[in-house]
Formats: structure tokens, C-alpha cells, sequence
């Protein structure tokens, strides 16, 4: 029942369950697996590198348990990289649930990395998790890697090119950015994914 | 685009925000919460706290204010003071902040920045570096400036250690041009183009804003990501919409 944080570890877990707090929702915290799989909808938060996210993971003995998960599935961050096929950062095979690759920000003059700040959204396909937002909107980044844009791509923000900053396949989501941080924006996207 | 951040610092002392100047004579400009409400309010793009007699007195940061803040606020903070180990910093980072900064400990024993990069990301570390221009020329770093009792100068050149920093893992450099701390005559943006060219992570400036064209030259002119004020901002000297509004008139990429 409810909604869940999958405690894989990551540091920015504190701030999502009081960005969901604040929208009226008591998220619990918990790497079990049966808790995680009666949840109405699954958040996979992540501040850090692929490679322990993943390790992690398997240690809790999550990785098949959030493959074969049938409700709404949002990864933020870290998260939403895990739930992509292969990560660039420590040569990671990741979940493999989204087709899509993460790279890191290739060296470009001016570009620096990390990216970190406030940049823009831009809406590329209609989806339920979207309603609301504009485009140009703006979200909170802090990340060296990025999924590649591609098909599962639902909104992209430009850093020395386009990159997906919304994914979605089926039931499972991700964000790039963080709606914890991303002030009214972020909020309304949470709130979407907490209705879908 | 990635828009140029301004960010309110707010220097903590026994659970209160206070500021002084040129890192001396503090005085309470409020409470915590209801200064980061509104700066949230105004349209602050981040925010960081610098508990500032943490360092000196030996001890990590106060993690229940830190907990306060991450339930009220959602635009990112950072947290700086006295974290000197993976541990505290976990302890910070779980209590809700974005990222932690470390000044004086890093100093101390700079294989802490490659620990935290390495437990939490790069994206998380923040090196804050106090740095004044000495007799000889030199722009060097300052240790202990929470405390004019204690603060200490050292021989490294401030561009060397920016450079140390951010080989062994920091994500974002704050330059405390302390030599422009608190007087209000713009960012030492001499200092900031130096370190300006050798800093490949973002770059926030620190130290000396008094007037809206600060803030355009700091960041046409010394290309900084993002600026630091606390005094201007905390005394509604500038406000942050106007701030925005010329900025946005200069050609400068806000958030509004």
C-alpha cells in the first residue's frame, strides 16, 4: 500500500520523502522486498555513482524484484540512470528497463561538468507525467552523466546538446533532475507521478 | 540554457543566521527557517549555510536545523561547517541537504575531498576556499576564518589548491574573496578570472557584492556560475526579483 522510497542508499532520500510530505503523502523507507512490491507506486531515489547504486541493489537482493515490478516506477536521479541499460560511469550494467545508454558529458570548452544548477525543460511527447508543465520550465540538475536522447526520451533539457532529462517506458519513469529541489515545477511533477 | 545562480548565504551561529564583516563582529540577522522560507520566496536559486564556529570549535555541523531547513524549503542548500569525515558528511547529506562543503578540514587533510567524492559523487562536494592576496602579490588560503582568534594563513597559493581540489574530486569551487568580504565594493573579480581559467567545475563567487552591477560583472566579466551574498541580501539592500529583472536586461540567463 502507499507509496515507497527504496532504501538503496542514496543521500538524497531525506529530501524526497519531505518534498512527497509536503505534498500530503507519508512515504515509507525500506529495502523489503515485500513491502516494495505491495506499494501503489515505487520511488527509486539516488545521489551518487551507478556502479555502488547497483551494487547495492544486488546486496539487497532488489535487482530482479524491481525488474518484475508491474506498478508506477519513478528512479530520480542516480535512480533514473539505474533503470537504463548501461552505464558509462564505472562501466555499469544497470536494469536494463528503459533502452537507453548513459554517458558522461563529452569535453566541450565552456561546458562545465558537473552540470549543476537550474536549466530548462523541453516537453517532447505527451504523457500523463508531464501535465502542466511548459515548456522552458526550469528544474534543479547536479549530475556528470546523462541518458542519451532517444524514443524514451518525454522531455529533454540542452547542456552541450540535448539530453533526456524525463524517460518513460511502460511503468517505469525517471527524472534527471531533482523534483525535490525543483520548487513548484518539481512539485507538480511529483504530484503527476503520485496521480498516474 | 543553464541559468547563472544567486545564492543567499547564510552564515549560522548558535542556531541563528548572523552576519559581519570581513569575517568579524557577527551580528543576528534572524532565524534559520524563516530566512530560507524567504529567500525561497523571492526566487533564490540555491542557498547555503555556513555554520560557522563549527570548524574552529572542532566540531561537525548542528544536523538538527539542517533537517528543519530540508522539510520546509525545495530549491537545494548546501551545508558547510566543520565536516571533516565521510561519516558527518553522510549524517548532513541524510538530514536533507543537496551538498556539503568542506573548507578548513579539507585543508587539513585534503585526501577528505577524494573520500567524499568517492562515497557520495563529486556532485555533492563542494571545496569552499577563504582566499587573500598577501603582501607579495600571492593569493593565498585561509584556514580557521570562522574565528579571528584562530584563523591561520598558509603558504598554498589559492590556484594551486583549486586545482588539488578539483583533481582529487570537488564538484563546485566557492571563492571567498575575503580581501571583499562584507564592504560592499563588488566581487574581486581580478581574483575570480584568475581562478576563473583554471576551474573546470562551477565556480561561485563570494565576497563583496553591494550593488546590482556586482552582480553583472561577476558573472560577464569573471564568468562565474554562480554569486554568493549574504549582507545585501539579508539587509533588503537587493532584492532578488529586481536583481533578476536587470540581470535578465544585461543578457545574463536567470531563472524567473
Amino acid at each position: 500500500m502507499g507509496v515507497v522510497l527504496v532504501d538503496a542508499g542514496g543521500t538524497n532520500i531525506g529530501s524526497v520523502r519531505y518534498a512527497l510530505q509536503r505534498l500530503g503523502v507519508d512515504a515509507a523507507l525500506t529495502a523489503d522486498a515485500d513491502a516494495i512490491r505491495a506499494a501503489d507506486k515505487v520511488i527509486l531515489p539516488g545521489v551518487g555513482a551507478a556502479a555502488p547504486g547497483m551494487a547495492r541493489l544486488r546486496e539487497l537482493g532488489l535487482v530482479e524484484l524491481m525488474r518484475s515490478l508491474t506498478q508506477p516506477v519513478l528512479g530520480v536521479c542516480l535512480g533514473m540512470q539505474l533503470l537504463c541499460e548501461h552505464s558509462e560511469e564505472g562501466d555499469t550494467a544497470c536494469l536494463g528497463l528503459i533502452p537507453a545508454s548513459v554517458r558522461r558529458f563529452t569535453d566541450q570548452p565552456n561546458l562545465r561538468v558537473p552540470h549543476m544548477g537550474w536549466n530548462r525543460l523541453k516537453p517532447r511527447r505527451q504523457h500523463a507525467l508531464l501535465k502542466g508543465l511548459k515548456d522552458g520550465d526550469w528544474a534543479y540538475f547536479v549530475h556528470s552523466y546523462a541518458v542519451a536522447n532517444g524514443d524514451h526520451a518525454l522531455a529533454t533539457t540542452d547542456y552541450g546538446g540535448e539530453f533526456a532529462c524525463v524517460i518513460a517506458r511502460g511503468n517505469f519513469h525517471g527524472m534527471q533532475f531533482h523534483p525535490e529541489r525543483s520548487a513548484s515545477v518539481g512539485a507538480r511533477l511529483l504530484k503527476n507521478f503520485l496521480e498516474l | 540554457m543553464l541559468s547563472r545562480r544567486l545564492i543567499p548565504c547564510l552564515d549560522v551561529r548558535d542556531g541563528k543566521v548572523v552576519k559581519g564583516v570581513r569575517f568579524r563582529d557577527h551580528v543576528v540577522m534572524g532565524e534559520i527557517v524563516d530566512l530560507a522560507l524567504r529567500y525561497r520566496d523571492e526566487g533564490a536559486d540555491e542557498l547555503v549555510f555556513y555554520d560557522i564556529t563549527a570548524s574552529p570549535e572542532g566540531r561537525s555541523v548542528d544536523r538538527n536545523w539542517v533537517e528543519r531547513v530540508a522539510r520546509e524549503i525545495d530549491i537545494p542548500f548546501c551545508v558547510a561547517g566543520g565536516i571533516r569525515s565521510v561519516e558527518e558528511a553522510r549524517a548532513v547529506l541524510h538530514a536533507g541537504a543537496d551538498k556539503i562543503s568542506v573548507n578548513s578540514p579539507a585543508l587539513e587533510r585534503p585526501a577528505l575531498i577524494d573520500e567524499l567524492a568517492a562515497a557520495f559523487g563529486v556532485q555533492c562536494v563542494v571545496v569552499g576556499v577563504d582566499s587573500l592576496r598577501d603582501v607579495d602579490g600571492e593569493w593565498r588560503v585561509r584556514q580557521y576564518t570562522g574565528d579571528p582568534s584562530r584563523t591561520q594563513a598558509l603558504p598554498r597559493r589559492t590556484l594551486d589548491w583549486v586545482i588539488e581540489a578539483q583533481q582529487r574530486g570537488a564538484g563546485e569551487i566557492v571563492l571567498n574573496c575575503m580581501g571583499s568580504d562584507g564592504v560592499r565594493q563588488g566581487y574581486d573579480l581580478e581574483q575570480l578570472s584568475a581562478v576563473r581559467a583554471i576551474c573546470n567545475v562551477p565556480l561561485i563567487a563570494s565576497g563583496g557584492a553591494g550593488a546590482l552591477e556586482h552582480f553583472r560583472d561577476a558573472f560577464i566579466e569573471a564568468d562565474v556560475d554562480g554569486a554568493l551574498a549574504a549582507s545585501v541580501f539579508h539587509s533588503g539592500a537587493i532584492a532578488i526579483p529586481a536583481l533578476k529583472r536587470e540581470l535578465a536586461g544585461w543578457g545574463v540567463t536567470v531563472r524567473v
